[in-house]
């Protein structure tokens, strides 16, 4: 048993990997699709795409709207119907770019073939500009644009590259499906991203629970012909796939607060990331797929299903296809059961960082009725970024920022440890994140009036 | 025994004498030189110390007003004209009267007009909700009802309305500090005009979804029909982003709108009498019908006109009428008819 881990906090839910055995399956397209311009962390993308206009798969509909954003391109081939707010999964609008499907008719220069490509090309500037161009983002759930975390600020330098395989959310089986299925792709797409990273030291890590995908990247990884990759076995806890938590696990190395993992040395990537990359360098393919798992505590397993799904099909249109939503379904989340969304609006469109319908059950999902901190401190127990979530709550309540931001709320992490530990019942995560926004703003404040103040 | 009594009392007082007088001299010498009417403004002041001002407190607001050269940037709400008055006249300064300001909601979907579409399970309080999602409502823009507004008032002027889910304003104890109108994070509540005798009429909804979309979520939602925008005879609406707003300046308060309203998205308040729906109606009515009889006369003419000497675009006045020659006799031709 692996023994490896972050240091403090966590807690051991119930992994309910349910649709661990269902092989991926494409789903047929519909006949709209709705494509978000705010999937990705920062700027909105600008679309530069008119209604009326023929669009092929493939086709950029959208620019990047600021350094931190990534180009949008076109799901299927059709017409543009509209460029509309519509709603999100959360009920907010949000711009978005309505495609009739006609068909699936790709752009060129598009490898469509399953051949593996395993020769790397030279150029790191190419190979950055290829991710660039094919709208790659993050996949383990915060999508910031994978150019700019692959080119790290000068001075900075890259030791190790940590594939993050460990997909610690209870329920999800989409990253473990891939790398059953298309495992020697990620580990040419790590390759990809090692080389751009000057060829550091890569780790692929994954939790114990999922040994038929140890044993599948260790025996792909001695047929492919690259160095200084490895895969490492993780002990089975949450959040073991937060960034700060893989990074201390791996090389045993804290970020400071407030800083990035690149001041460790460190670069953390999905393992969905890697095969986006490999595509989009290897086979010139856009992020326009992503896979994503329909399962739940009230889904008959032989409904469950891990599904590639084209980004801007309708939540409601694969959960259709999938049979409807089950009965005895009080909660839809997209994302896993700790540290997803709920579902306001299930005629949402997909976005690249979609993972999952989840449905649960009425027992499962609601909170206890609210009483009193008893102080017992299984909050700062569980905490994986060392703080004390009931003072934190506390001090939230007192509207004290300054002692806020002196017990680094702003190192939050949002993995709901301290709610789902919590005997009592009380929100703290809910506040927790509303203070963490506060002191965050206030920070920036005070950057922003600094660099003016030395500009002057 | 005595003497050891009589000698701590001398000893003690001379000791308490002496650093008095150490105590005096040091204060003497490093005395701050503050503005004496500073104190003064400070105790003309209510001294609520709720920030409404936009200052942190009575004294940060006296200090600066002092220090002001005029007092353009202060205003007192909870004083109000009043206090200001006051205020001005131990700085020689003018000051312009403002008129009286109070809170109203800017949303009326009450829980019998508004369904609920889900279950909202979090922290009851509607910043944790807003950052979550759009609300258990359909509509993404109305009232979260977890009541951060009452918490934030000082003055008890909002409690919730059980019946209907939104908070209600206490207009007697309504200072217009805008404590409220920064706690709601939907930005529903908005500081306006108290108006003659208490007499408003306001827009209560902030719902920007197109018409079909606001109405399905709200019954009482604004569509952005614009019917009230063509009935208001004094250009106080204007419709932006599908949502009327109506200019507190520019109103004449003569409830017409409110009247025409299709949903009754427009609220008057204070009004001494019950607002007369069918008899503003049928005003309306008989004043668009004429309108538009001038109208078609007019238009009818230009065309005419236009056709038969291809003369550029007609004048026509605000009644309708054509004022070129060549439409002079068109128009008779139109009233011969």
């Amino acid at each position: 048993m692996s023994k490896i881990t972050f240091a403090i906090g966590g807690v051991h839910p119930d992994d309910a990997k349910l649709a661990r055995g269902c092989a991926i399956e494409v789903l047929p397209l519909p006949q709209t699709m709705y494509v978000s311009m705010a999937q990705h962390l920062g700027a909105p993308a600008k679309p530069i795409v008119a209604v009326g206009d023929k669009v092929k798969t493939g086709q950029v509909i959208a620019e990047p709207g600021g350094f931190i954003s990534a180009f949008v391109h076109a799901p299927a081939s059709g017409t543009v119907k509209s460029i509309a707010p519509r709603k999100d999964l959360a009920g907010n609008n949000v711009m978005h770019v309505e495609i009739a499907v006609e068909g699936d008719e790709w752009v060129e220069g598009v490898d469509l073939s399953d051949t593996l490509v395993t020769e790397i090309p030279e150029d790191r500037a190419a190979i950055l500009d290829k991710i660039k161009a094919c709208g790659v983002v993050g996949l383990g759930g915060a999508t910031f644009p994978t150019h700019v975390k692959l080119n790290p600020a000068p001075g900075s330098v890259a030791e190790c590259l940590i594939l993050n395989g460990a997909e610690c959310e209870p329920y999800l089986t989409s990253d473990y499906r891939i790398m059953l299925e298309r495992t020697k792709e990620i580990i040419v797409g790590a390759a990809i991203m090692q080389k751009v990273l000057g060829g550091c030291r890569t780790v692929i890590g994954i939790e114990e629970n999922k040994p038929e995908a140890i044993e599948a990247m260790g025996k792909a990884l001695a047929t492919l012909p690259y160095k200084g990759i490895e895969v490492l076995p993780l002990k089975k806890k949450y959040p073991q796939g937060g960034e700060k938590q893989l990074i201390q696990a791996v090389m045993h190395r804290e970020v400071g607060s407030g800083g990035l993992p690149i001041s460790v040395g460190a670069v953390v990537q999905n393992v969905a990331t890697s095969l986006a990359v490999y595509e989009a360098v290897q086979k010139n393919k856009p992020l326009i797929t992503n896979t994503l798992t329909i399962t739940g505590n009230c889904l008959p397993v032989e409904r469950q299903h891990n599904y590639l799904f084209r980004i801007g099909m309708p939540l409601s249109y694969i959960a259709e296809y999938a049979g409807g939503v089950p009965e005895g379904a009080a909660k839809l989340v997209s994302g896993g059961p700790m540290m997803g969304r709920a579902i306001a609006n299930l005629d949402a469109a997909t976005v690249k960082g979609s993972s999952s319908i989840l449905y649960l059950s009425e027992a499962s999902t609601r909170r206890g009725q609210e009483s009193l901190c008893i102080r017992c401190g299984r909050c700062a127990d569980a905490c994986p970024m060392g703080l004390e979530p009931f003072l934190l709550r506390r001090l939230y309540a007192a509207g004290d920022l300054e002692a806020l931001e002196k017990n680094a709320v702003q190192d939050c992490i949002e993995c709901g440890c301290c709610l789902y530990s919590c005997p009592a019942y009380i929100p703290l995560l809910d506040h927790i994140r509303q203070a963490k926004g506060q002191v965050m703003a206030a920070i920036r404040a005070r950057a922003a009036a600094q660099k003016s103040n030395t500009k002057q | 025994m005595n003497s050891i009594v009589i000698w701590t009392i001398v000893i003690l007082a001379g000791l308490g004498l002496l650093l008095a007088v150490v105590l005096f001299l040091i204060a003497e010498k490093f005395k701050v030189e503050e503005d004496p009417r500073i104190e003064q403004i400070e105790k003309t002041l209510p001294g609520a110390n709720c920030g409404g001002c936009g200052y942190a407190g009575c004294h940060a607001f006296a200090d600066t007003a002092v220090k002001a050269s005029d007092l353009s940037a202060h205003f007192c709400p909870v004083g109000g004209n009043e206090v200001m008055k006051k205020v001005a006249d131990i700085l020689g300064y003018k000051v312009e009267e403002k008129a009286p300001q109070v809170a109203v909601l800017r949303c009326n979907g009450s829980c019998a007009v508004r369904p609920k579409v889900n279950v909202y399970d979090g922290a009851l309080s509607c910043r944790v909700k807003a950052a979550l999602y759009s609300g258990d409502t359909g509509c993404s823009f109305g009232c979260l009802g977890c009541g951060d507004c009452v918490a934030a008032c000082e003055f008890g002027a909002l409690s919730m309305d059980a019946e209907t889910g939104l908070p209600v304003v206490d207009e007697a104890k309504c200072v217009a500090c805008g404590k409220c109108v920064k706690a709601c994070p939907k930005a529903l509540i908005e500081l306006r005009a108290k108006g003659p005798r208490g007499m408003r009429e306001f827009v209560s909804c902030r719902n920007q979804d197109k018409g079909p979309a606001a109405r399905k979520a709200c019954a009482n939602a604004c569509i952005g029909c614009g019917i009230c925008v063509k009935t208001c005879t004094h250009d106080a609406i204007t419709l932006e982003n599908n949502i009327a707003y109506i200019d507190f300046a520019k109103c004449k308060l003569c409830r017409e709108c409110e009247a025409m309203c299709p949903t009754g998205a427009i609220h008057g308040v204070n009004f001494p009498k019950p607002l007369d729906r069918d008899g503003i109606k049928a005003r309306v009515a008989a004043r668009n019908a004429a309108a538009k009889a001038a109208a078609q006369g007019g238009d009818g003419s230009a065309v005419n006109s236009a056709t038969a000497t291809h003369e550029p675009a007609q004048k026509t006045s605000v009644d309708g009428t054509a004022v070129s020659a060549a439409t002079e006799s068109v128009k008779k031709e139109v009233s011969n008819e």
